[in-house]
């Protein structure tokens, strides 16, 4: 059956059983990913992120639930579903290192059936578009971190696709490169007649910065679902303040006790030895009872900050990613 | 369907390419592949030459020595390739690509079988012109026939291993490492297989090289023709027609299996 939605998934749930444990990567998770549209899949490492993205690309079967990619159903016609999708996983760099990146992009061409021509041509506008076209003949294992994933973009779009599944595309690279590469991501969305993105990352400012619409999860449940500026927006009314303190060792636990907390969450820099708190409160009564617990440590600074998605997260789980990341990845 | 097939074909072909180009970019593979057997082989020719066997001896060690180079090639280079591509993440891409696994598979042993091919060819020749081993060759067209037989039905056996490291990795690689000593052994790659007892010699009937390489030192070293050797040809089409079916099967299944337990892009195991 045909449906409207680029991706749909209804009730998707996906539990591991090992030995020791069994863990609900996915919980009844119900999402609509639209044609032309740039999604984010928002959370901390081991909330469902990448179990969700494997299922979608035929490589999980889910342990209930439908999910439904360009209108085919993933577990019953996974041949169609690999027609029109492809999936760039950050942090990974398939291909062969003794081959070229021309070689190796060739390669991956032939995956797709295109003819040696149309391959030639796809690889070399690539290169040029992700600039990385002075290393055509340079071979694989001397790429840095940054040009093996431009050229695992690359490998992504040769083919094609409807619809691209980027899972944490922009790991471990630097400012430039991830920069970049998020731009041409959402160039390419908006060329493309029907091209879709579902993106996963941890990364708040990527989520911002680059999907029309994100869905925030976390041990496997979508805890929202909408555009950046809507999620941010429902936090107008919650004072987040963020306050920078002299010390990387304070524990900031009663923060957690304390009425009309909402959340909070700490960075802590042990370079420069500080931890920044960003606290977000129902009123500002409660913020002046923390600030008055806090005044035993060396405070350097206090600011009021603007609502990101981070806040979001925040505001729904009542922590922050770093403290919030769970034991297990799937 | 067409379409499919073109890909598939196009696949093959893809994936032989790769292995052909990546497996002779680097001019080491000559020490790897090619002086160290020939070590191996002097120490077995130079041993009979020592007891005073036979010179047939001589050459049934070397086309035993050239067959270790493909089943080397068939448990290290073609079974536990895709323990490789799963850890650089390739086999993901493979399997997010509307493609047949059989194709990747046949790819990377047909391209196994060029670059072993040559390997094989220089170590026989060096093998022969070294020692000076007598061949008695009569029949080419039966030789190349139990040769071909005998790489397909190997490499029909390491795609069956090839869905055990899509899975299992590690684990596969024992079992691979187990697998290697003891078929050197019970093949009889060094020495004549009838020289074994008879049970080993009924365990050595169920590995295809056994048949095969009985059957290639028959027809180069003695000068046997077709009708010596028919039940020889008959053993390795029954292993292929069984193997063939068998590894796809297991890639099935295995894949199958992987995505029911989330194994099959699991790293590390």
């Amino acid at each position: 059956m045909k449906l409207p939605h680029s991706i749909e998934t209804r009730d998707l749930t996906r539990i591991f059983k090992s030995k020791n444990e069994t863990v609900k990567a996915l919980d009844k998770v119900s999402l609509s990913i639209e044609e032309r549209e740039i999604f984010g899949l928002l959370g901390p490492n081991g909330a469902g992120k990448t179990t969700f993205i494997k299922i979608l690309t035929t490589l999980l079967l889910p342990t209930n639930g439908e999910a439904y990619v360009g209108g085919f159903n993933v577990i019953k016609e996974p041949d169609r579903v690999r027609k029109i999708i492809s999936l760039v996983s950050g942090g990974e760099t398939p291909g062969y290192g003794i081959l070229s990146v021309r070689e190796n992009l060739w390669f991956f061409s032939q995956l797709y059936g295109l003819s040696s021509t149309a391959a030639r041509e796809k690889i070399k506008r690539l290169m040029a578009d992700l600039d990385f076209e002075e290393y055509a003949n340079t071979r694989m294992a001397k790429l840095s971190t940054g040009y093996r994933q431009r050229l695992n973009l690359a490998r992504g779009l040769l083919s094609g696709p409807n619809i691209l599944f980027l899972d944490e595309p922009t790991l471990g690279l630097d400012v430039l490169t991830a920069k970049k590469l998020r731009s041409y991501i959402v160039d390419w969305a908006k060329k493309e007649a029907k091209g879709t993105v579902l993106l996963t990352t941890h990364y708040m400012a990527e989520a911002d910065e680059m999907c029309d619409r994100v869905a925030i999860i976390d041990r496997g449940r979508i805890l929202a679902c909408d555009s950046p500026s809507t999620l941010k927006e429902n936090l107008k009314q919650k004072q987040i303040m963020r306050v920078e303190i002299a010390s990387v060792q304070a524990d900031f636990g009663f923060i957690d006790k304390m009425a009309d907390v909402i959340g909070y969450s700490q960075t802590r820099n042990i370079q420069t030895g500080t931890t920044t708190l960003k606290i977000m409160v129902d009123n500002e009564t409660a913020f002046a009872k923390i600030m008055r617990q806090l005044e035993k440590l060396k405070i350097l600074s206090v600011s009021k900050a603007e609502p990101t998605l981070e806040d979001v997260y925040i505001s729904l789980v009542g922590r922050g990613f770093e403290e919030g990341e769970a034991s297990t990845s799937a | 369907m067409r379409e499919q097939l073109i890909r598939n074909l196009k696949v093959v072909y893809a994936r032989l390419w790769v292995r052909v180009k990546g497996g002779n970019r680097e001019p080491e593979w000559l020490i790897a592949e090619l002086i160290i057997p020939m070590l191996t082989l002097s120490a077995y020719v130079y041993l009979y030459k020592m007891l005073n066997a036979p010179p047939e001896y001589g050459g049934f060690v070397i086309i035993g020595g050239t067959m270790v180079a493909f089943w080397s090639n068939v448990l290290w280079n073609m079974s536990a390739q895709f323990y490789w591509e799963k850890e650089t993440g390739s086999l993901e891409v493979y399997l997010v690509a509307p493609i047949s696994r059989m194709a990747i598979l046949l790819g990377m042993a047909l391209g196994g079988i060029v670059n072993t091919t040559l390997r094989a060819v220089a170590i026989l020749v060096a093998g022969a012109l070294i020692f000076q081993v007598p061949f008695a060759l009569q029949e080419p067209l039966t030789a190349l026939l139990m040769f071909f037989l005998t790489i397909i039905a190997l490499y029909a056996l390491g795609m069956l291993f090839a869905s055990l490291f899509m899975l299992y990795g590690r684990e596969a690689w024992h079992t691979a490492s187990l697998l290697q000593e003891p078929v050197y052994l019970f093949s009889g790659l060094y020495f004549p297989v009838n020289q074994l007892p008879f049970v080993v010699q009924l365990v050595a009937s169920l590995i295809p090289l056994t048949f095969g390489l009985d059957g290639i030192r028959r027809v180069i070293i003695l000068g046997e023709g077709i009708a010596d050797i028919w039940l020889n040809v008959a053993v390795l089409v029954v292993f292929i027609l069984i193997l063939l079916p068998l590894a796809k099967f297991a890639l099935n299944y295995m894949e199958n299996l992987g995505k029911k337990e989330g194994r099959l892009t699991l790293r590390w195991q």
